[in-house]
């Protein structure tokens, strides 16, 4: 009998603490966990007893990546909670500000946290050395997108300008402008982007996901839309609950989630491109045609294209809503808090995040459930590694084990968000 | 400073990821600071270990479990200098919200089965554990000042952080104060300056990211806010935010906790 493991003890290039550990024995793999070591942070219960206009401040912090999708998530949240719709310029600054973090986080994915592994190095800083053009055009792309979080937000971490029915201040019109030059060069960057991505070799990997996102009539998908899948899934965020279970496991800080009547499912890039692609702008379809995407993509490991092709998207969109820019009468809506239950669901960089808040009549929030994009994926990754490792056992161990990291970043996991990080633990006995 | 590069390391307890985020987010210095030191230890950004010692570790989030609270003696003893990034890091983030009520009852809202999950009862600044050489604050760090505390050390100088009020900073931008003028209750006069009194600047009250300044007066600026027409409840709630668990934020919460 020949068994061997794999164990990653501390995963790098993710957000956060994470391990991994995979069982093998006589040939076959027989166990896999993704473990999540990070802390928790208890946000639900802390949230208990604040007033329901705190909530985007409070739950930004959970992530120092993804900020602007829980502020997003909340304030859609308890505006649905209050009765009140956001509509007109409010609405399209709020899309501004997401394309701005979309831009930055899959920026820093593609480029700092991803491509290394495409080209053999450990980290971006030493692939820097042989190509300093491509590290500098990210790194560039990342603060374009930056840009229009601090002109919007006021800062790249933790913005302080969003609030439940707006924000606090709407810069002036010229200054928009003044980001649209930076922008036209990040959307050639980005198209540049997925040309450089489109020539990695990825490993042969293909499975039957569930893919799960947003889908809104008009667009592709930011803070609006019902939830659907490619397995019949068509309902609106209201009904999240009915339909998807959270679940806790020995091994992990971070709780999984699976869908009640069919379980593991995948959110993110490649799910929303999977089920939008007809709703991209065109040059962002064309991007992805002449890399040779599909409008479907099943293999994870080319996700670093779809990321590319969405930082095209974003770009594009941006530059779209600049150039159409009204200024809003009133930089937020008034919201009356009532004793309700209020739903969010928006498109964070790495997939659904899913916000529900319970108000009493003083406007205290008595309840909160949050869930973010990484733990809806954590099933998925693990049956990833499941099928991976076993149709690739003949690789030396150590490659292997940097593959099996790879497999895991391809879903650029956010484990402060899921709780957080990331180690690989590869057994055979 | 030495001939060989010194060997910078960045470590996470709890914490959201987002201060050390800042060096990454320095877009136009991150190829400049990588050249001028050796980055031995930064997992959000490489694979790529080096052994200690380490001339300067950057600690970023709070000691809240049994584990966390060994290794960062571990930490301290590999480190020349030690310096904290963050409200976590320097007063215990956010998750010391916990202090103020039961961990058990927090644990068994947020997870199924409790009887997994480790934790301790309090969410602690670094500083209780070891010594800290110095402590850079914000929810999150200004990433220019990260800059300067890097410089500072690497140069064998003290940082040039200003330890003032956010109202200086307002003076500073020429913003009209948004208390006296437009009556919104703010907590710039008891915050530490360093995120360039941005709130204020957006037409909204400071809400303490920085922690408690120097010599805060928390009892005046509640009196103020009371004047102004806000109860103890939220005045509770103002202090008690990001750096709930510094002292003079913590007392001034207490005291209108009733």
């Amino acid at each position: 009998m020949k068994s061997r493991t794999i164990h990653v003890d501390y995963l790098a290039r993710v957000e956060g603490e994470g391990a991994l550990s995979v069982k093998i024995k006589d040939q076959q793999v027989t166990d896999v966990k993704l473990k999540i070591f990070e802390p928790p942070r208890f946000f639900e219960a802390f949230l208990r007893g604040r007033k329901f206009y705190e909530a985007p401040d409070i739950t930004a912090r959970i992530c120092g990546i993804c900020p602007i999708a829980y502020q997003m998530s909340a304030c859609h949240a308890i505006e649905d909670a209050c009765g009140i719709k956001i509509t007109g310029p409010i609405r399209e600054l709020r899309r501004l500000l997401y394309c701005g973090e979309w831009i930055e986080s899959h920026a820093l994915h593609v480029y700092l946290l991803h491509a290394p592994d495409f080209l053999g190095y450990e980290d971006a800083i030493r692939m820097a050395k042989d190509h300093p053009d491509e590290v500098k055009r990210g790194l560039r792309l990342k603060k374009a997108g930056n840009e229009i979080v601090r002109l919007l937000g006021g800062r790249e971490i933790h913005p302080i300008n969003v609030r439940v029915g707006g924000f606090y201040k709407v810069p002036e019109k010229r200054a928009f402008s003044e980001l649209a030059e930076e922008l036209k060069w990040a959307r050639d960057a980005a198209l540049e982007t997925v040309r450089w991505v489109a020539t990695f070799v990825f490993p042969e990997f293909e499975r039957d996901y569930e893919f799960v996102a947003l889908r809104h009539p008009d667009e592709y998908p930011f803070n609006e839309g019902r939830l659907v899948s490619n397995q019949g899934l068509d309902i609106s965020v209201r009904e999240y609950d009915q339909h998807f279970v959270e679940e806790h496991v020995a091994y992990s800080n971070a709780l999984q989630s699976r869908l009640k009547e069919r379980g593991p499912y995948f959110v993110g890039p490649q799910a929303r491109y999977s089920l939008n692609f007809d709703k991209l702008s065109p040059v962002a379809q064309e991007a992805a045609r002449s890399a040779g995407l599909g409008p479907v993509s099943r293999n994870p490991f080319q996700s670093i294209v779809v990321r590319s092709v969405e930082l095209v998207y974003a770009c594009d969109e941006a530059l779209r809503i600049i150039e159409h820019f009204e200024m809003p009468d009133q930089p937020t809506a008034s919201v009356e808090p009532r004793v309700s239950t209020g739903y969010g669901c928006t498109e964070a960089p790495r997939g659904i995040l899913h916000h529900r808040y319970r108000l009493d009549d003083r406007g205290l929030i008595v309840d909160a459930k949050i869930v973010p994009p990484t733990s809806q994926n954590l099933k998925t990754i693990e049956g990833d590694l499941w099928q991976f490792v076993q149709t690739h056992l003949v690789i030396q161990k150590e490659k292997l084990q940097w593959q099996c990291e790879q497999a895991v970043r391809n879903y650029d996991p956010c484990i402060s968000c899921a709780t957080h990080f990331l180690k690989l633990h590869l057994e055979r006995e | 400073m030495p001939l060989r590069k010194p060997k910078l390391a960045v470590w996470k307890f709890s914490s959201c990821d987002g201060c050390q985020l800042s060096l990454l987010d320095c877009e136009d210095e991150l190829l400049a600071v990588a050249d001028a030191v050796e980055i031995a230890n930064f997992p959000e950004a490489s694979r790529a270990v080096v052994k200690g010692p380490y001339d300067l570790s950057l600690v970023e989030g709070s000691i809240t479990t049994p584990h966390d609270a060994e290794r960062i003696h571990g930490i301290r003893r590999a480190s020349n200098f030690l310096v904290t990034i963050g409200a976590c890091a320097t007063a215990g983030g956010i998750q010391a919200l916990r202090n103020f009520k039961d961990v058990k009852e927090f644990t068994s809202i947020v997870y199924a089965r409790p009887d997994y999950i480790e934790t301790l009862k309090k969410s602690t600044p670094i500083t209780d554990h070891v010594f800290v050489d110095f402590e850079l604050r914000g929810c999150p760090i200004n990433k220019y000042q990260l800059v300067e505390v890097l410089s500072a050390f690497l140069h064998g100088r003290k940082p040039n952080i200003p330890p003032h009020s956010v109202c200086m900073e307002c003076k500073q931008r020429g913003t009209v104060c948004v208390m006296v003028a437009q009556g919104i209750p703010c907590l710039g006069p008891v915050t530490q300056m360093g995120c360039g009194a941005l709130c204020p600047g957006y037409s909204r009250g400071c809400y303490g990211c920085f922690g408690p300044k120097e010599t805060p007066n928390t009892t005046a600026l509640s009196a103020r806010w009371s004047e102004m027409g806000v109860g103890d409840r939220d005045l509770m709630r103002a202090f008690r935010g990001f750096n709930a668990y510094a002292e003079p934020f913590r007392r001034e919460s207490e005291a209108h906790e009733k």
